[in-house]
């Protein structure tokens, strides 16, 4: 309250600027949500770009080798390639867009609708791609810290040096080379997944593969994100004013770090939806991943397409929220 | 009196440009050297592999469909990287695989800085309608996980006619890279530009009617060059594990070895004990990447005017 009378005799007009300022976000929060409306759009144009022009009618690949003009006749008129491209109300420009935007996406080419296979492999992608994440994450960010904490000595040259080799083995090899030693040669994990398997048991090495591959490029990023705060004129305070090692880093550095490590974290995170491409295709996860591929391999468009525009709305809407929540917690934040 | 004058003479040292500097930087970093023999020797190769090529030059060592042995031979002195399935030498294969990879990554490079680099400036320097369209264009495609796009573009662009040139093995790969991958250097440049555009520079030329596209071809984009450079450097290790990725999920090369090609048949053989073949393509992947990572990181650091000291 005294504060508030402080305010009052510094800043006399503290209660009107503060409404001005919920104005402005209001007007703020409106505009954001207006620009979601040209992406979509220009995620959707792309996508028919790419899949209706570029790629074309596909109708004689689904019919196959020996097949009458009267199937693929049917198959084009199920997919709506007998329609014309554009000027029509019936034209396959805008029932792509009628399509994408109520989330009808039709059937793969095994005649499974797709939306039915996208929700079914959600969850075995989650359970591996979330676990992994937070685990690399927390990792990276405690190793950092301590290498930031050891920075200039020989320990913080032999990090970097682990890191920057580590980044540098292909994925696939981990992968390989993961799977070839810990499940097949000394049968510590199961080498494939099969049904009949808990869950825990199918992503454990898969996992444990993915931070390992992850690590070396996180922690370097990180670490360069908390050399550059260590250099701030606050932790040289902090240290001035006598606080100990431990208090410095991680009640003032890591806070401060918090901003580019939200960041990071809040637009990664719709890309777990996607699960991991290739760790599922190799350990037989029945997961997005494994889908987007099998997808790739039999040339199946729709999936394709359905999957680009799902995680590009998912994309949208997570960085529409981190942009609200820095406007809601970052008062230098302009709304202009 | 003298003494006290000598110190400023100093002074009108003749000053170093920003090119000179870094590279007298460079040079006092041995690892950052190292680095560049190694990717030089990958790019010479590569260039080599062609040459040889142009020129029906017989030699052993490109020659990879030529039978060297029996099927899967261990690592010996007369394969020092034993042989696959049909016999074939791996180290040819694996060799030959440095011009696929090269070749990708460096029109890969080349396509995404010919389209995001003009893009850029453009967008920076005109600002407006022209700047709304380009972010919309850059902010679509960062819209949608990179990975997904470059399989969407390589699945679409696989074996079709386009201009009337049939799209083919490392030709769809490095279209596909390189369509998708210009959206990080186009932001770089816009801002770079929009930071620049009002210096006193620009000014100059703009008052003595220079031509608005000289103006950002001529005098802002030398000056974000820097800029360019660095990113290339940092993309190019990308670009060479993407073309692993994409060759790998068979959407690359098909009747060439390349290091994803070479993987994917690991994958079966590895069951077999066969680990040579596995083990030769991820050794020759492994080296490019490190070194380009380093040179990568010592070119930042000699180049970035911000990280001086």
């Amino acid at each position: 309250m005294g504060c508030q009378n402080i305010a009052e005799l510094i800043w006399p007009n503290a209660q009107r600027i503060n409404n001005f300022r919920f104005d402005k976000m209001t007007s703020y929060i409106i505009r954001r949500l207006l620009y979601i409306i040209p992406i979509v759009f220009g995620v959707l144009l792309l996508t028919f770009v790419l899949f209706n022009l570029v790629g074309g009618d596909i109708s004689l690949e689904i019919a196959g080798k020996n097949a009458t003009q009267e199937t693929i006749d049917e198959i084009r008129a199920e997919y709506g390639l007998d329609k014309p491209l554009f000027l029509s109300w019936d034209s396959q420009f805008i029932n792509h867009f009628k399509n994408a935007l109520t989330f009808n996406f039709g059937r793969a080419r095994d005649r499974e609708p797709v939306i039915d296979k996208i929700k079914r492999g959600a969850g075995p992608s989650l359970a591996l791609t979330i676990p992994m994440f937070f685990c690399t994450l927390i990792i990276a960010i405690s190793l950092s810290l301590i290498v930031a904490f050891l920075r200039g000595s020989k320990w913080d040259v032999i990090v970097l040096v682990v890191c920057v080799s580590g980044m540098s083995v292909p994925y696939l090899s981990f992968i390989l080379f993961g799977q070839y030693f810990f499940a097949y040669k000394w049968g510590l994990f199961p080498v494939f997944f099969s049904p009949d398997l808990a869950m825990p048991q199918y992503v454990a090495l898969p996992i444990i593969i993915g931070i390992v591959a992850g690590l070396g490029g996180n922690l370097r990023f990180y670490r360069t994100i908390m050399l550059d705060e260590m250099r701030s004129d606050y932790v040289r305070t902090a240290y001035a004013k006598g606080l100990s090692t431990t208090r410095v880093l991680f009640k003032h550095v890591l806070k401060n770090a918090m901003i580019p490590i939200i960041t990071q974290v809040v637009l990664a995170i719709p890309f777990l939806f996607l699960g991991s491409l290739l760790l599922e295709r190799f350990f037989g996860i029945p997961g997005l991943g494994y889908l987007m591929i099998d997808a790739i391999g039999a040339r199946d468009y729709f999936v394709i397409n359905a999957m680009t525009y799902i995680s590009a709305i998912l994309f949208v809407m997570f960085n529409l929220i981190t942009d609200l929540c820095y406007a809601l917690v970052d008062p230098r934040i302009s709304f202009e | 009196m003298n003494k006290l004058q000598k110190p400023a003479e100093n002074i009108y040292q003749k000053g170093r440009s920003l090119w000179s500097d870094a590279l007298r930087r460079l040079r006092r970093q041995k690892l950052a050297m190292i680095s560049f023999v190694v990717i030089t020797f990958y790019v010479g190769f590569a260039g080599f592999i062609y040459l040889a090529e142009s020129l029906d030059w017989n030699m052993q060592t490109i020659s990879w469909e030529e039978e060297t042995g029996d099927s899967y031979q261990p690592p010996s002195v007369k394969n020092v990287f034993g042989t696959d399935i049909f016999g074939r030498s791996v180290l040819r294969k694996t060799l030959y695989g440095v011009k696929i990879s090269i070749t990708v990554a460096l029109c890969a490079s080349f396509i995404s800085l010919a389209i995001g680099v003009p893009l850029g400036a453009i967008a920076g320097y005109f600002r407006g309608v022209t700047d709304d369209v380009v972010v919309w264009i850059y902010s679509t495609l960062s819209s949608v996980p990179y990975i997904l796009l470059v399989l969407a573009f390589a699945v679409v662009l696989q074996n079709k006619t386009i201009f009337g040139i049939k799209l083919t093995g490392i030709t769809t790969v490095y279209l596909a890279i390189g369509l998708t991958s210009w959206v990080g250097i186009c932001r770089l440049i816009r801002g770079e530009i929009i930071k620049r555009k009002e210096s006193d520079y620009v000014l100059a030329a703009r008052s003595y009617g220079c031509p608005t596209m000289r103006i950002i071809f001529k005098h802002l984009l030398p000056n974000v060059f820097h800029i360019i450079i660095i990113n290339f450097s940092l993309r190019f290790v990308g670009f060479i594990h993407a073309e692993v990725i994409l060759s790998f999920l068979g959407l690359g090369e098909t009747d060439r070895p390349s290091w994803g090609a070479m993987i994917n048949d690991a994958r079966i053989e590895l069951s077999r004990g066969v680990w040579w073949q596995m083990a030769a393509a991820t050794a020759a992947i492994f080296f490019i990447s490190l070194a380009l990572n380093i040179f990568g990181d010592a070119l930042r650091d000699s180049l970035d005017p911000k990280l001086k000291v």
